[in-house]
């Protein structure tokens, strides 16, 4: 993986006047995005090699070019409720950072949207309820006609805090 | 030296400092062999002495000054033996031995950045001329006459060797450095000169001898000069007035030839045997022989030749029959070409084992001396080769196993004179292949591991209840145990009892195993199992439900069909397999897997796998191909995952998991440690 751009630094806050893009897709009807610096590739889905003794929204590993990389259901992972893989659903690839290290991972959604470029002042801060537990959202970009959750990437596997 | 380096003399830095180590090893070796007087030949005397004139020069040209006065200093005692001045004497290899702990830790210092305070240094080196003055007829130092005189004289013979030019050295411009100091009187010898056909134009045939005369003359302003090419030239500084100067000529037209020739030869053999594979311990890079990537070149050729092969192929449009045969041709010959430059490339990451063997001869010298025991070290199968990331790890076991040898193991003198043994205790370190493993084995003839101390003990720690009968293997079952130690007395050596324990972990760890071997008053053999390698193994595919699982082929002891009448239920869970006169747990793989749905079918097979030394009896559906695996880790992109080891992709790109069957058989015996099962 050397080849690839290092990963941008996240956390702590950014600069507000700096413009977002995003990859967008769907997730029960909303749309999410992420980084698109963070993205290597989208793929469509095909069937993982389960791992033993893995959290339930680990739906097992696949070989991307020769690197067993694990994936994610993202809708298992944010509690929704669970959709039937079909046709338009996608497994995004992207390079998170988990435990002090690169890694390459790929989460499952329902399906592509766009790339959108958000200007610096459309994005918020997420708020916060008491039962949302783990929201993995960073920011929430509001545009005209609709608001993305921006996801952490580097919080899919594990916890917040890990 | 504060000023910042470049990025060259960063590069030459880090160059240096991996041919110091080399350095130190062979300064080590010599003087160690030196000491039990079994190489004390001239050869010997000038390798340590070559040894610590490089460290010496190449310091100095990087500016760490106490690491070329502690060169320096080593240099000039060795210089005495060398030119027969005194004979070594115990005391002084001792403190040349410890010279060399100096100079690691002074190259060890530098290579994090520091320094050693010079302080130190310096008090060591007088400690050193001290002693090279304490012994009577022995001329003081050249800096001692030549500071005494204030007007000196200097007799300078500057012999180069032949090949000086080739590092781009002049030693006209040496010479004419060297006129700025005072009165120079410069005689050139042309007795090396050959006839002119003969001359190679890129070689020096030339020395010199030059008188040096005036106030600013020091040997050490002299050495300054020459500290660039100190290495590739024979240079010689006496005070003229010491002796008288028509015998000292005559003395060196003498020597000089000899020493001329001397010199290049042993060099070469030496830049030789370091590209011959000596490896540098450090984690970042490996040298590696030239007739390894030849080799590899070679493959890669065929690897092309093949492919334009099977371009053709493509080119021809349709495929018929002939080309089909073209084909399949074409691809056993990638298949071939592939599995050759795999073992290359495997072979490019094994260094011989003499990287962790090396540090022995002085460990044991050390400890033999602190503990009062006689030992004679035996090292076999030092060209072993062996992964390179195995021979990182297994440097700490090995000198914990040595080290145990040695203080548990041999018995003092008088013992073993009692015992009607020879005096001098005997260990022996050997490393060889078997099968697809590397065995590397340490071997005592010490008093062996008593098995009712042993078990004695496992009471005491409550590893076995006072009415249970030890197992058979106690010895083994015990003496990994955490915090296990027999030993009466904790040394600074062992006993603490934190070891095996942690000696087996670690070479598990790397995908091996430990084994013990011990007859009392005979001695004791510890040997561990290593893997050849860890990226690639050769594996049984095996199903279990739908998916494919990799089992490796060294875990494997058998399959059987199951014969249900040789089951039996253990306490109404757990089943047993009698085969043979033996009881095998049975596992069913699928459970243990994360298979809710899995059944065990009619046609299920059991396959028997090794598990820390106990067999267990995997259930698998069916037997498929067997095929070598690169195993792929799965805490890349993932984490650890309890009973896989790894991860490999099959031909037909799907990924399998590699079972880890001595961590399935703790699984399921609920042994995480893998210490003893009662």
């Amino acid at each position: 993986m050397s080849d690839l751009p290092e990963i941008p630094a996240t956390g702590g806050e950014p600069a507000k006047p700096r413009s977002a893009q995003l990859l967008t897709f769907f997730l029960d009807n909303q749309e999410y995005g992420v980084d698109i610096l963070r993205v290597q590739e989208i793929r469509g889905w095909s069937a993982p090699m389960p791992i033993p003794g893995a959290p339930p929204y680990i739906k097992g590993v696949i070989n991307i070019r020769g690197d067993v990389v694990p994936i994610a259901d993202l809708r298992e992972r944010l509690s929704l409720p669970p959709m039937e893989y079909g046709a338009t659903t996608a497994v995004v690839v992207l390079r998170v950072r988990y435990k002090n290290r690169d890694r390459i991972m790929g989460v499952v959604v329902d399906a592509m949207s766009d790339v959108t470029t958000v200007p610096g002042e459309a994005l918020k801060a997420p708020p916060t309820f008491h039962d949302s537990g783990e929201s993995l959202a960073k920011e929430i970009a509001t545009l005209e006609d609709k608001m993305i959750t921006i996801l952490d990437v580097d919080c899919v596997f594990g916890d917040r805090a890990a | 030296m504060t000023k910042s380096l470049s990025d060259i003399q960063i590069e030459l830095l880090g160059l240096f400092f991996e041919e110091s180590a080399e350095g130190l090893q062979q300064l080590e070796s010599g003087l160690l062999a030196l000491e039990q007087s079994k190489g004390g030949g001239a050869d010997t005397i000038n390798d340590v002495f070559r040894a610590a004139h490089s460290i010496k020069g190449g310091a100095g040209s990087f500016g760490l000054t106490e690491i070329s006065t502690l060169g320096h200093a080593m240099e000039g005692m060795l210089e005495d033996f060398r030119s027969h001045r005194t004979e070594p004497t115990r005391e002084m290899l001792a403190s040349l031995l410890e010279g060399v702990d100096w100079l690691r830790n002074a190259l060890d210092a530098r290579k994090a950045g520091g320094s050693l305070p010079i302080a130190g240094v310096r008090a060591f080196c007088d400690q050193l001329e001290t002693l090279r003055g304490s012994v009577p007829g022995t001329p003081t130092a050249i800096e001692k006459v030549a500071s005494a005189a204030p007007a000196v004289a200097l007799r300078i013979d500057f012999l180069p060797a032949p090949r000086i030019l080739e590092s781009g050295n002049e030693p006209v411009r040496l010479l004419r450095e060297l006129s700025r100091l005072g009165r120079a009187k410069i005689a050139t010898d042309l007795s090396r000169l050959p006839g002119l056909a003969d001359i190679d134009a890129s070689l020096c045939y030339l020395s010199w001898h030059i008188e040096l005369e005036g106030n600013d003359v020091s040997a050490k302003a002299v050495e300054e000069i020459f500290a660039w090419v100190d290495t590739d030239a024979v240079l010689r500084i006496e005070p003229v007035l010491a002796k008288p100067i028509g015998q000292d000529v005559a003395a060196a037209e003498v020597a000089a030839p000899a020493l001329v020739q001397a010199h290049p030869v042993p060099d070469a053999k030496s830049q030789l045997a370091s590209t011959d594979g000596r490896a540098d311990t450090a984690i970042g890079s490996i040298r590696v022989g030239v007739d390894k990537i030849d080799l590899l070149m070679n493959m890669v050729g065929e690897l092309v030749i093949t492919q334009s092969m099977l371009g053709v192929i493509d080119d021809e449009g349709s495929l018929d029959s002939r080309r089909v045969e073209q084909l399949r041709e074409g691809l056993g010959l990638l298949a071939r070409n592939t599995r050759s430059l795999q073992e290359s490339v495997m072979r490019l990451r094994s260094v011989p084992i003499s990287v962790v063997f090396n540090r022995f001869p002085r460990l044991v010298h050390d400890l033999g001396q602190q503990l009062g025991k006689q030992v004679e070290l035996k090292v076999n199968g030092q060209t072993t080769e062996i992964d390179k990331t195995v021979v990182e790890k297994l440097g700490d076991p090995l000198v914990h196993l040595v080290r145990n040898s040695l203080d548990h193991g041999l018995e003092t003198p008088e013992i073993r004179r009692a015992a009607g043994k020879s005096e001098i205790g005997v260990i022996e370190i050997s490393a060889y292949h078997h099968g697809g493993d590397v065995v590397v084995e340490v071997r005592d003839d010490g008093r062996g591991i008593n098995r009712d101390r042993v078990i004695e003990r496992a009471r005491q720690l409550g590893l076995l209840g006072e009415n249970e009968s030890p197992p058979e293997d106690a010895i083994r079952d015990f003496i990994f145990a955490p915090g296990f130690s027999t030993a009466t007395a904790v040394t600074d050596v062992s006993g603490r009892g934190v070891g095996m324990d942690v000696v087996r972990r670690n070479i598990r760890a790397l995908g091996g195993d430990v084994f013990v071997e011990t007859t009392v008053g005979k001695g004791t053999c510890i040997s561990m199992r290593l893997p050849l390698t860890l990226a690639i193994i050769d594996g049984q595919l095996i199903r279990v439900g739908n998916h494919a699982y990799v089992v490796p082929l060294l875990s494997i002891i058998e399959s059987v069909q199951v014969e249900p009448k040789r089951v039996s239920k253990f306490q109404g869970k757990r089943e047993l397999y009698r085969l043979r006169d033996k009881l095998i747990p049975m596992i069913e793989l699928g459970q243990v897997l994360g298979m809710q749905s899995w059944q065990r079918s009619e046609e299920s097979l059991m396959m028997i796998v090794e598990a820390d030394n106990a067999p267990i009896g995997l259930l698998v559906d069916e037997l498929l191909a067997q095929q070598q695996v690169v195993v792929k880790s799965l805490e890349t992109n993932y984490e650890r995952v309890a009973g896989l080891s790894g991860a490999t992709i099959l031909g037909d790109g799907s990924v399998a998991f590699i079972l880890d069957t001595t961590a399935i058989g703790r699984l399921v015996r609920g042994t995480p440690s893998g210490a003893h099962a009662a």
